[in-house]
């Protein structure tokens, strides 16, 4: 953005006709609106780079396979497997052990009702809801986001990006379609064993404390639950996958030259990947809310 | 196309170069250069650091675009062609790269076998002879399961130019095919670029700062210098020439030590470097 000025005065002393007084107040007012002004204009110019990475690869995984340019499905596959299946211990384990915080915490609170069976249902729908889809995404930023990154980020301080050019293959089509597909398939599969084990933790915490069967408490658990619960929860880690991939290869394509640029783009990828999950995540929360489907 | 001096008409050019710009962001790197590369010659981009022989050849590949000028490769400008056409006219270039560039994910067979199994219908039992081939063309008979970072310096080199060669390409690019290697692994890549001029009938364009590479390889030598090109001949034209640059270079003496920013970004790019003190 150009800094402020007309005809050689510059803003400063337009601002301020005695500049002595306050021209270093009003100095620092244009530099301050520069400076938000450029920060602006460089996020927006950061998101539409993510949409237009997204939108290719959607285009590449959804359109271009009916107009006869091969699906790498072999490569989506594999990719599958890494952010899908190796996913699934670490995930387990992680959802497992918010389930009993959560029911820990709901208890606390219910214990002072009298109402401590309704902890099968607090945890039920704030795993479906919010939980289950947002840990699966942390997981996942922290797994595959960051390796996105680093993959691609090292291709290009190697040339193997350019090397992909002149072989006239596209590196969207070629790197980014398959781990986008890959996002797009498992995130809502890991969001739903999540959704599970956070159930079933809540349910180590049902069965020692609050007077529920194994059997009694699922049962609870389910009655609580209503599709839409479920449904939004599962939208809602699509659209993280999605961003995820973008941002994770985005910062990959962007990364400059030398080894220590990929450490800085693996390091940008997680902390935008997260910000942007929780944006995204806000923003669908109050679209549910807010056209009834909550 | 642009018109062609009768010589370059005789020698058919494959590569025609004409009033190439090129900058990044306020700094000129290319000055409006014109040659040409002719069928069947190997040509190398002699130049030294910062001279811009690698934006050079970058945009001969259209990894750069050109910021003015024209650069013709098999009758089409490929400063304004679109992307599916760049793509065909890429299927008949093969580039090597400074440091092979062989993607570490896959093993030296499955890297000379993409560019096959991405752009052609071949069996794959076809596409694994071929790659046997192509690998002892180059010296690395029976290393197709071995991962790129397994090689050595000049053994990934090798594979790079296997790669480079799969599609049998009409012209095969390399980035200083020495850098970074002994003498000896250093002559072997100058003998496997001699063995591939000799045994197909290809264009070879080579950019180096090795004298001593260029001068084996070269059927014409290019010396770039600050973006201009101060001599394009044949090996013989270079050593007579008496322009002061040219000799500089080729009796290697060092330039005056630059030690403020300025100075240096100009000493790299610009012509007349205007003295600020």
């Amino acid at each position: 953005m150009p800094v402020l000025g007309l005809g050689g005065i510059s803003a400063p002393s337009l601002l301020c006709i005695r500049r002595d007084t306050c021209g270093l107040v009003a100095e620092e007012a244009v530099e301050v609106t520069v400076r938000v002004g450029r920060a602006t204009l460089d996020s927006l110019a950061y998101l539409g780079g993510l949409a237009r990475l997204g939108g290719r690869a959607a285009y590449f995984t959804f359109v271009a396979p009916w107009q006869g340019r091969r699906l790498r499905l072999d490569r989506a596959a594999h990719q599958a497997m890494v952010v899908g299946l190796q996913a699934l211990p670490i995930l387990s384990l992680i959802t497992f052990f918010i389930g009993v915080i959560l029911a820990l915490q709901s208890a606390y609170e219910l214990r002072k009702f009298g109402a401590l069976h309704y902890v099968s249902g607090a945890v039920a729908i704030s795993m479906t809801r919010e939980l289950g889809p947002l840990m699966t995404a942390i997981v996942v930023i922290g797994r595959s986001g960051s390796a996105f990154a680093a993959e691609i980020g090292t291709m290009k301080v190697t040339e193997e990006l350019d090397a992909l050019e002149t072989m006239a293959l596209n590196p969207v089509q070629f790197l980014v379609t398959p781990k986008f597909l890959a996002m797009v398939v498992m995130l809502p599969c890991l969001t739903t064993w999540a959704d599970l084990m956070g159930i079933l933790g809540g349910a180590l915490f049902g069965v020692a404390k609050a007077g529920f069967t194994f059997t009694s408490y699922l049962r609870s658990s389910l009655d609580a639950l209503y599709l839409r619960d479920i449904s939004t929860g599962l939208i809602k880690s699509l659209m993280f996958g999605m961003t995820i991939t973008a941002v994770g290869c985005h910062e990959g394509f962007s990364t400059g030259a030398g080894a220590e640029e990929v450490g800085r783009s693996t390091t940008a990828a997680v902390v935008m990947s997260i910000f942007l999950v929780i944006a995204v995540d806000l923003i669908f929360t109050a679209l549910f809310y807010f056209t009834g489907a909550h | 196309m642009p018109s062609m001096t009768d010589e370059a008409q005789q020698n058919e050019a494959i590569v025609s170069v004409r009033d190439l710009r090129l900058r990044f962001g306020e700094r000129e790197i290319l000055h409006g250069i014109s040659f040409d590369v002719r069928r069947y010659e190997t040509l190398v981009i002699l130049g030294g650091s910062g001279s811009g022989k690698s934006t050079l050849l970058r945009a001969l590949v259209s990894l750069e675009k050109p910021s003015a000028g024209e650069i013709w490769v098999k009758g089409k400008n490929i400063a304004q062609v679109s992307g599916a056409e760049m793509d065909e006219i890429r299927k008949k270039l093969g580039m090597s790269f400074q440091g092979g560039a062989l993607f570490g994910s896959l093993t030296v067979g499955e890297n000379v076998a993409l560019p096959l199994r991405e752009h052609t219908k071949l069996e794959d039992l076809t596409i694994q002879i071929i790659v046997r081939l192509k690998l002892e063309q180059v010296g690395l008979a029976g290393f197709e399961d071995y991962m790129p970072s397994q090689l050595s310096g000049g053994m990934k080199k090798r594979a790079a130019v296997a790669r480079a060669m799969a599609m049998d390409p009409e012209m095969l690019f390399f980035d200083e095919p020495s850098a970074g290697l002994d003498p000896i692994i250093a002559a072997g890549i100058d003998n496997l670029i001699l063995k591939l001029k000799k045994a197909f009938r290809i264009s070879i364009v080579v950019v180096t700062h090795e004298l001593a590479s260029a001068f084996l390889i070269a059927d014409r030598v290019l010396l770039l210098d600050k973006g201009d090109i101060v001599a394009l001949g044949t090996r013989e034209e270079l050593r007579e020439n008496t322009h002061p640059r040219v000799r500089q270079f080729l009796n290697r003496i060092a330039e005056p030590e630059v030690f403020e920013e300025l100075d240096y970004l100009q000493m790299l790019t610009e012509k007349h470097r205007p003295r600020r003190r």
